[in-house]
């Protein structure tokens, strides 16, 4: 087994395009849960929308490409606008099932064959990231310094995006130990409570619904250039969940907690595909046991197992404070 | 002590429910509340008057918590008006009253678990400019109104002996201290009225006394606080005037000391025959009575 090479792998997916989208749609996800208490479990939906925002700006509406980034974002905060006022007024739960719903809603409608003139039914949009590469100055096929290894693209990419993660974390951190910060960290703690002491907390709750999906969207932008496409079969609910996985990693409400996350969730999901692999290639794991493609999910099998593991042993993930977790408990 | 009834400016009222106060900073008008067939509160009138102690008292049940929330903005009435300070605040919601003056405390004590005691204080404020979203992106603008928050947290911290929590996460205090910390935070918010539900309830005795000083220290500096209060020593103790609800109807108005003689609370408390000796015959005779009523009630035709 080639240990260098899954390393390699392991470290360039730490810092690739899709740790790099997932930390970026993670700081929102972390905005709704981690600080505003909002169960939001349709996060996906809301990078569907900055993706599908810039795809159809610009191929459909033929808008100037960078008015596409703003319809991105727009339609992201539009989202969260619209789920966010008939539910916000209702108890936690109602959201939870409104966004899941909300955002599989979308993916089902745009993939549909009817609306293929805008969205492109179940291809997606293509076509749409070439005026952005124009800018690129990594015009190699391959990159490869140290460690990591990146097509040339995806060097452009993450050149733009993680320095926009740090910024957009930095932005975050600034908010929540503002007053506004305060008031929505009461807000997670006991609504009634910031009520009574004159905090208009739907009003709130709503800011920062549209917060995190507006950086979701961001996320979907990012995505949407990385990989010069949106298709619709990427925003399935199941990633929803991987951007919690990644947001309970790092430990829910902590500033760096999305970009550790992220990065240690692609990290692990990238060595645990290269070591079963190697061991596939070794024949210690038989083909009876395991073929090629089931390694795919299992490794989805063992992250899940990593996590039940860290919920049991650090249930805080990497940043959270045990001591903050147990007052919970009571 | 209760203001001295002689120079109360409630003296000679008469001692009747819903009687007038000279000077009221809330009036109930009609307000009622039904929750499917049970009408929880169905208040005539009630006016509290400013700058004094009242206290709302009544059996369990008695919809004093409802009527409570009716008043705080928490839950709508069907019908009634309510007006705070002159204003007329029916249906207006908990947030808005809260900056009109009205803040109220919870029975089951809401301390915000995973935020600091100065942060729990400092939530209390009213009017800070740092609320506002892209404001918050700014210190240079709220810095300043922060330090002044936190002074006037760190007076009241020392006044309700917190000053040594102050940095600890509010969940780790104790129950009587959680209580203190909501109060000292509902005064950060320079409330003209304070609503305080069940103060006292599930704090040990010895907290009981400097709590009940708390909120007589209240008074003094001309905050009106309406209480709900199930032990009938701290009702003597601080409130000014009591007005007792049972069956969503306020029964009874009076001074703390002759309200306990009012016929209609001891009927409320004990019920209506409970110095009746009860023989034979009158056991009897009301069995009598409650099966007679039974037969009426199951006459052919009149069940479905």
């Amino acid at each position: 087994m080639n240990w260098s090479s899954i390393f390699q792998q392991a470290i360039s997916q730490a810092f690739g395009l899709n740790s790099m989208v997932f930390a970026m749609a993670t700081i929102g996800l972390n905005v709704h849960f981690g600080y505003t208490g909002l169960l939001n479990f349709g996060h996906i939906g809301f990078v569907a929308m900055g993706g599908y925002g810039l795809g159809m700006a610009i191929t459909t509406f033929g808008l100037n490409p960078y008015l596409g980034l703003l319809v991105g974002i727009v339609y992201a905060l539009l989202f969260a606008l619209i789920l966010g006022v008939p539910t916000l007024r209702l108890r936690g739960d109602y959201l939870a099932i409104v966004t899941i719903a909300a955002s599989e809603v979308f993916r089902i409608v745009v993939r549909s064959t009817t609306l293929a003139p805008w969205t492109g039914g179940n291809t997606g949009i293509t076509a749409f990231a070439g005026p952005f590469y124009e800018l690129n100055p990594f015009t190699e096929r391959l990159y490869s310094f140290g460690p990591f290894f990146y097509t040339g693209p995806n060097l452009f990419l993450i050149t733009i995006g993680w320095p926009l993660v740090i910024l957009v974390t930095l932005g975050v951190w600034q908010l929540m130990r503002s007053p506004w910060g305060r008031v929505v960290k009461a807000i997670r703690e006991d609504e009634d409570a910031a009520r009574a002491l004159g905090k208009n907390a739907y009003w709130y709750k709503l800011q920062s619904l549209m917060l995190g999906g507006g950086i979701g969207g961001l996320a979907g932008i990012l995505l949407a250039i990385g990989n010069s496409t949106v298709q619709p079969d990427y925003f399935v609910p199941v990633q929803t969940f991987f951007l919690w996985a990644a947001l309970i990693l790092g430990g829910v409400g902590r500033i760096w907690s999305p970009i550790v996350g992220s990065m240690l969730f692609w990290a692990l999901l990238t060595m645990t595909d290269g070591v079963m692999r190697g061991l596939q290639s070794t024949g210690a794991i038989p083909s009876w046991l395991m073929d090629g493609p089931q390694v795919g999910q299992v490794r989805f099998m063992l992250v899940g197992l990593g996590l039940a593991i860290l919920m049991v042993y650090r249930p805080q993930g990497i940043f959270g404070s045990r001591e903050e977790m147990m007052l919970d408990a009571r | 002590m209760p203001v001295d009834t002689a120079q109360s400016p409630l003296a000679g009222l008469p001692q009747e429910p819903g009687v007038d106060k000279p000077d009221p900073i809330l009036v109930v008008d009609r307000m009622r509340k039904a929750f499917g067939g049970l009408m929880a509160v169905d208040v005539h009138r009630v006016s509290i008057q400013r700058g004094l102690i009242t206290a709302l008292i009544g059996p369990n049940g008695a919809g004093k918590t409802t009527f409570f929330n009716l008043l705080t903005g928490f839950d709508q009435p069907d019908s009634g008006t309510a007006v705070f300070d002159g204003k007329d605040v029916s249906g207006v919601s908990p947030f808005r009253l809260a900056n009109m003056g009205m803040v109220r405390t919870f029975q089951l004590t809401k301390s915000l678990t995973r935020l600091s005691v100065m942060e729990n204080m400092k939530l209390g404020a009213k009017g800070q400019v740092g609320e506002a979203f892209l404001r918050a992106f700014l210190p240079l603008i709220w810095r300043g109104q922060e330090r002044e928050i936190e002074a006037r947290a760190e007076d009241l911290l020392a006044r309700f002996r917190l000053s040594h929590m102050r940095d600890e996460y509010a969940g780790t205090l104790s129950g009587g201290q959680r209580k203190l910390l909501e109060m000292a935070r509902a005064l950060m918010a320079e409330p003209g009225l304070v609503m305080l539900d069940e103060p006292m309830a599930g704090v040990n005795p010895a907290l009981t006394q400097s709590l009940l000083e708390h909120v007589k220290s209240l008074r003094t500096q001309g905050i009106t606080i309406v209480f709900v209060e199930h032990d009938m020593d701290v009702v003597r103790d601080i409130s000014d005037w009591v007005v007792v609800m049972s069956e969503g109807r306020v029964i009874a108005e009076g001074p703390p000391d002759a309200i306990g003689q009012d016929p209609a609370v001891i009927d409320a408390y004990l019920g209506a025959h409970h110095d009746a000796p009860i023989g034979e015959e009158q056991e009897e005779q009301q069995l009598a009575e409650i099966e007679a009523a039974e037969a009426e009630r199951s006459e052919p035709g009149s069940e479905l």
